[in-house]
């Protein structure tokens, strides 16, 4: 019987309970920002459930947000994987002097924030000797008068592009992932900053924003890709994309480490292309990949080139 | 006893001709295959040589140079000097040692001469530096982009600062 009553009243306290809570979640949105952009970020997909005209349309709001943002017209491409292509590194140890012009290359190129620095490729120094490649005594902060140093030898260390990657098993949003080509991504508008995945990277190879990414405007690279160079926020992960707004184009340009190295040490190319540099150095030199014995198959490949 | 030893001659001439006419291993002519480079790193008004060395005698001796080109020393081949691989006859060029003359932009023909197993894998692309495209044009740097040819060495560099130490963030 009085069931009946209270539904005869109009209303069961459940129902009331969800209309409450439904009405403070609109409040806690900040109403004064519910411009058209800002619900598109707020219920944007996920980049690989999106199709073309979804991601134009990302695109499109995200340069409108830069250009304000930066008083500048920056183009975000969204290039798909080329197919037949799996991209390979090769970095020859014997001719490396460690002058750290890839580093800076790297900078210049993928709009890394400046203060707080933000550098993709760190280059260790180890003292040549007995125990080979140890990376616990090696030094990143070397600063001689001129390198290279008689005594040591130089190994710079970037993303691997992992064909197993840890950090992208690690991710719990999924923002982080391995694309066709071999190149590993991640969607800074998915990333949560967890760091999850750089926890896992045995290569220390990520990077997070700890502040807000802060690049002067004249020196912001205008060329970008949506899961590479373009702008970053604050609280989200980056790396090594091997300059995917570059090399995934047909024709594309070396990665910009390839052609800030002044020796020549470093070598780009696709793995399944028999006739590539990188298949010629895998193939006619004693190549190795770093932390081999994790199974997370690197792409980068190392070697000496000239025994010395 | 003679008619067999006649036969065997000509059964050794017959392969011998099989040989020749079909070599086991093809040989690869790359001399023809031209590499695209960026200018010679020339000495700033030095090129080309002949608008100073036409219709100057040609002295072929060997001798310490004591008029111009006084500042190269060459370090590179001992007793070597200028005639081993600039050519006498027109100085726009070079020689090989087998009387061929390149370009300035073919130098790696005559570096190869001596550095051939550098040359193969210049021209694979393991040595050296290209730039440009990695499944398009390239541009190959030349040997002597790197390697002044009259003191090859690669002279050491200054690095480019270290990252900052997470002490020192402000």
């Amino acid at each position: 019987m009085e069931q009946d009553e209270s539904r005869q009243r109009g209303m069961h306290r459940r129902d009331f309970l969800r209309g409450a809570a439904l009405g403070l979640a609109g409040l806690a949105l900040p109403l004064d920002r519910a411009d058209a952009s800002f619900w598109e970020a707020f219920f944007q997909k996920h980049f690989r459930e999106m199709n073309d005209e979804e991601i134009k349309q990302v695109i499109s709001r995200l340069e409108k947000e830069y250009a304000q943002k930066f008083k500048k017209q920056i183009e975000i491409g969204a290039d798909k994987p080329i197919p037949g292509v799996l991209y390979g590194y090769g970095l020859d140890l014997s001719r490396c002097i460690g002058c750290r012009r890839c580093v800076y290359g790297c900078v210049a190129e993928n709009n890394q924030s400046i203060d707080p620095q933000i550098h993709w490729i760190t280059v260790l120094r180890f003292r040549k000797g007995e125990k080979w490649v140890d990376l616990e005594n090696s030094e990143k902060y070397y600063s001689p008068e001129k390198v290279p140093e008689e005594e040591y030898f130089y190994m710079p260390v970037q993303c691997q592009q992992c064909e197993n990657p840890p950090c992208v098993r690690a991710c719990p949003t999924q923002a982080t992932w391995k694309e066709p080509d071999g190149i590993v991504v991640i969607d800074y508008n998915w990333c949560i900053g967890c760091r999850y995945c750089m926890a896992a990277c045995p290569y220390g190879a990520r990077r997070f924003n700890w502040g807000a990414p802060n690049r002067p405007e004249e020196k912001i690279n205008p060329k970008t890709h949506y899961l590479g160079n373009r702008p970053r926020y604050r609280g989200v992960v980056e790396k090594c994309t091997f300059c995917i707004q570059r090399t995934r184009k047909d024709p594309g340009r070396y990665p910009a480490c390839v052609e800030a190295c002044p020796v020549g040490a470093r070598k780009f190319g696709n793995l399944l292309d028999p006739n590539s540099e990188i298949r010629y150095a895998i193939e006619h030199k004693r190549v190795f990949r770093l932390k081999e014995d994790l199974n997370t198959s690197p792409k980068f490949y190392y070697f000496f080139a000239y025994g010395r | 006893m003679r008619t067999l030893g006649i036969s065997g001659i000509g059964l050794f001439c017959f392969f011998s001709l099989l040989l020749v006419s079909s070599p086991a291993v093809p040989i690869e002519h790359e001399v023809h295959k031209k590499f695209l480079v960026p200018p010679p790193p020339f000495s700033e008004g030095i090129f080309p040589c002949s608008q100073c060395h036409q219709g100057m005698p040609v002295n072929r001796t060997p001798r310490k140079l004591e008029m111009m080109h006084q500042d190269i020393v060459l370090n590179h081949m001992p007793g070597g000097w200028c005639f081993d691989c600039h050519n006498p006859d027109n100085r726009d060029t070079l020689r090989l040692a087998n009387g061929k003359i390149v370009t300035f932009e073919e130098s790696y023909n005559l570096c190869g001469q001596c550095h051939g197993t550098i040359l193969r894998e210049w021209k694979a692309g393991l040595h050296g530096k290209r730039t440009g495209m990695w499944n398009g044009e390239k541009q190959y740097l030349l040997c002597v982009h790197c390697h002044w040819p009259h003191d090859p060495v690669f002279k050491a560099i200054t690095p480019m600062p270290p990252p900052v130490r997470p002490s020192d963030i402000k």
